[in-house]
């Protein structure tokens, strides 16, 4: 049969976003932190799919939703290879990679239970660095701990 | 370089070499002429909100040398925190009463917390296990003036290097001034990698040890530190350790002349005490150091000096 299908395809939205390229592991975290499990919206996913550029991929598909610059820097923090797709009427109007800011503000909690911002009403605030060994890692501004995403717990 | 003037203190990377090397000299000036009363018409608030003798002492002393007023406490016991009052008004308080904040409080980075809300300048002494950068000064003041520089020298530092602040912040501010690090300690206390990173990253050597008396015939300063009990989980692992890291007279036999030997005390009984009248025990002379470096920040940062 020459048009056999030999990728999933799950069904296409009218009005939204698509989350592409999210790594296999992590799209149910993408899905806490965005809150999905609380949406109204209609939302699709999969996961483990074929994907040439990463071997296995996972997608998220949310109907008449589009995320704000704060919800995309905590898919990149988890997700750091999403590609974000916002659609209007069957038509793409946006796509972008998501990228891991320098910076982020009040997002993520601190993992030491002595830094002041778990003691006080301190907004946590971060620095994305790289460790010796490339991986990523978040820089406390107050106590200057660092922590791995092993640690990672959203506010 | 940036002012130092009405700048808050709460990590030594706050201050660049330039602003460090200034802070040691004008400390030069007060060590050759102590009771400078440049500082009467200021009161410094000196806000301790856990015990500290050598360090809320010595800021106190540092203030008196200077002529200035002290308010504050020395427990959080007789703050308003015990009523539950936040830290930020607390500090929003006091800066109506005092030009000056100096800080200890044992949650990490409520001193960046304390700059960040304070209309005054905080100067930070001691947040939790995070930094104490007057410390930090007051090493560096007496390495530059024990070898005459703080440039190209040979630094071994002996004992807690985990847990231990005192040596993460002189290894930052050591890394500004070629230094050559020797890091001695049992292996569930080593320093920890995001340290040796910044090492790495300075373009700097640095040598691990177990063994103690292989660094003693090339350093130029042993920085020694205390070993605490409850830091090992296994009572055992203590036990094995404790005393492999102490000093005696005897092993200072085949040091250099020039050798130092430094300690951030108080200490318990990792330098035997027949070291004391050996020229090279440094720690005595080195707390009393503190006063003119934290005379020296006060001044600087007062816009005095």
């Amino acid at each position: 049969m020459k048009d056999k299908r030999t990728e999933l395809k799950v069904s296409a939205i009218r009005s939204g976003t698509v989350i592409d390229h999210i790594p296999a592991n992590t799209v149910f975290q993408v899905f806490k932190i965005l809150g999905l499990q609380n949406s109204t919206n209609q939302v699709y996913f999969g996961t483990n799919l074929d994907s040439q550029k990463y071997g296995k991929k996972g997608i998220i598909k949310i109907s008449g939703k589009c995320f704000e610059e704060k919800e995309i820097s905590k898919i990149a923090i988890v997700a750091p290879t999403a590609t974000i797709i916002e659609i209007d009427d069957y038509v793409v109007t946006k796509k972008e990679n998501v990228h891991l800011p320098e910076h982020i503000s009040n997002i993520v909690k601190c993992f030491n239970p002595k830094c002041v911002t778990n003691h006080q009403k301190v907004p946590t605030a971060f620095d994305l660095i790289k460790d010796h060994n490339g991986k990523m890692k978040l820089l406390c501004n107050y106590c200057e701990k660092t922590m791995g995403q092993e640690n990672i717990e959203f506010i | 370089m940036m002012q130092i003037k009405n700048r808050s203190l709460v990590s030594i990377t706050d201050y660049s070499k330039e602003e460090i090397l200034r802070i040691l000299d004008i400390a030069e000036g007060f060590e050759e002429n102590q009771r400078q009363k440049i500082l009467s018409d200021y009161v410094v608030a000196t806000l301790f909100f856990e015990p500290s003798t050598r360090t809320r002492l010595s800021f106190e002393s540092a203030v008196q040398y200077l002529g200035g007023g002290i308010i504050g406490f020395a427990s959080a016991d007789v703050s308003s925190v015990k009523k539950g009052e936040s830290l930020k008004d607390t500090i929003l308080t006091v800066s109506n009463y005092s030009d000056l904040i100096v800080m200890r409080n044992p949650m990490d980075g409520s001193a960046r917390y304390a700059s960040e809300v304070s209309p005054v300048p905080i100067i930070n002494a001691g947040d939790g296990a995070n930094q104490h950068p007057t410390q930090c000064l007051l090493d560096l003041f007496s390495i530059r003036k024990t070898q005459g520089t703080l440039d190209n020298l040979h630094i071994a530092m002996v004992g807690d290097l985990k847990y231990g602040r005192t040596v993460h912040s002189l290894v930052q501010a050591l890394s500004l001034f070629n230094t050559t690090f020797h890091f001695v300690s049992p292996e569930s206390l080593k320093m920890p990698s995001s340290v040796k990173t910044w090492v790495k990253k300075a373009g700097l050597e640095y040598h691990q040890y177990t063994e103690f008396k292989e660094v003693i015939p090339i350093a130029d300063i042993l920085y020694m530190t205390r070993i605490q009990g409850e830091r090992f989980p296994d009572p055992l692992e203590y036990e094995k350790v404790k005393n492999a890291y102490i000093l005696d007279n005897a092993m200072l036999k085949n040091s250099k002349d020039s050798l130092k030997v430094l300690h951030p005390l108080p200490r318990v009984n990792e330098i035997n005490e027949d070291v004391d009248n050996n020229p090279k025990a440094y720690y005595f002379q080195q707390a009393q150091n503190g006063v003119y470096v934290r005379q020296a920040l006060i001044a600087a940062i007062l816009g005095l000096k």
